[in-house]
């Protein structure tokens, strides 16, 4: 007796499409990933509750200051006195720029006070004060 | 005469999905999630001193041990929200001018920004160190 099949189901699942679709998630990675542009100082961030995740991070210049009161912009030792011109010259490229302070805890007033001057007069005014969460 | 010269130039594409899927759990790995958080606040510009009657201002001065002082009267950290809150309340004109000494420690001040954001105070001014 001869029987002929009429139905071949096949049942491979389809993977010619694969690579196009892992190449899309790939591109999608790749446009949304911003590499850690600097390694900054060393630093014990304070701890606060009310806080506020920053609005992007291209819009966002970071300085660092060490508890031993050194101040870090974009991995360069700066001296106080010369936050005005770098910060200028970045508020000018990006009026929404908003600059995030990654102090030390330990970190001196004195300091902190100093830099709200500086950035005050290079016109750069919103600020984050980075902080980890605070749990109790 | 069969020519059989021609054997198909194909490029292999067998591995792409593998060299795709390296690529991918590279920038997988790479990809910094954890956004940047902290106290946002916003500077006055240069040049911008308001006179402000004293009785809608709240004194709030740190000393470098991270004692505070809220008008005028010692009071602990952590009852620093109920107390800006109450006098919030009290008065909505309210700017809490916060003062901190040199060598105040910046763990000391971001507390107690932290306590008066808890606190609902929008109009917060900082004074420079002394």
């Amino acid at each position: 007796m001869k029987l002929s099949r009429k139905v071949k189901i096949s049942s491979d699942i389809p993977t010619a499409s694969m690579p196009d679709i892992i190449f899309m998630l790939l591109i999608f990675f790749m446009v949304t990933t911003v590499l850690r542009e600097y390694s900054g100082l060393d630093v014990e961030l304070p701890k606060a509750k009310r806080i506020q995740k920053l609005k992007s991070k291209r819009h966002t210049a970071h300085i660092w200051v060490s508890k031993q009161g050194q101040i870090s912009i974009e991995d360069k030792l700066v001296r106080s006195d010369n936050i005005r011109h770098i910060m200028y010259t970045k508020r000018a490229a990006d009026p929404q720029l908003t600059v995030s302070i990654k102090a030390d805890k330990a970190a001196r007033m004195g300091l902190i006070s100093d830099i709200h001057t500086e950035l005050r007069k290079a016109d750069a005014l919103m600020l984050n004060y980075s902080s980890k969460t605070a749990i109790d | 005469m069969a020519k059989r010269r021609f054997k198909g130039g194909e490029i292999p594409t067998a591995s792409m999905a593998d060299i795709a899927f390296l690529l991918l759990i590279f920038f997988l790995v790479t990809t910094t999630i954890d956004m940047d958080k902290g106290l946002g606040i916003v500077l006055p510009a240069e040049g911008e001193e308001l006179e402000i009657k004293k009785i809608n201002i709240l004194n709030c001065l740190i000393n470098s041990q991270g004692n505070i002082l809220l008008g005028g009267e010692p009071i602990a950290i952590k009852d620093v929200n109920r107390e800006v809150r109450r006098r919030l309340a009290e008065n909505d004109k309210l700017i809490i001018s916060v003062k901190a000494h040199e060598k105040t420690k910046y763990g000391d001040y971001v507390a107690v920004i932290d306590q008066l954001k808890r606190a609902n105070a929008t109009r917060i001014s900082i004074a420079d160190t002394d």
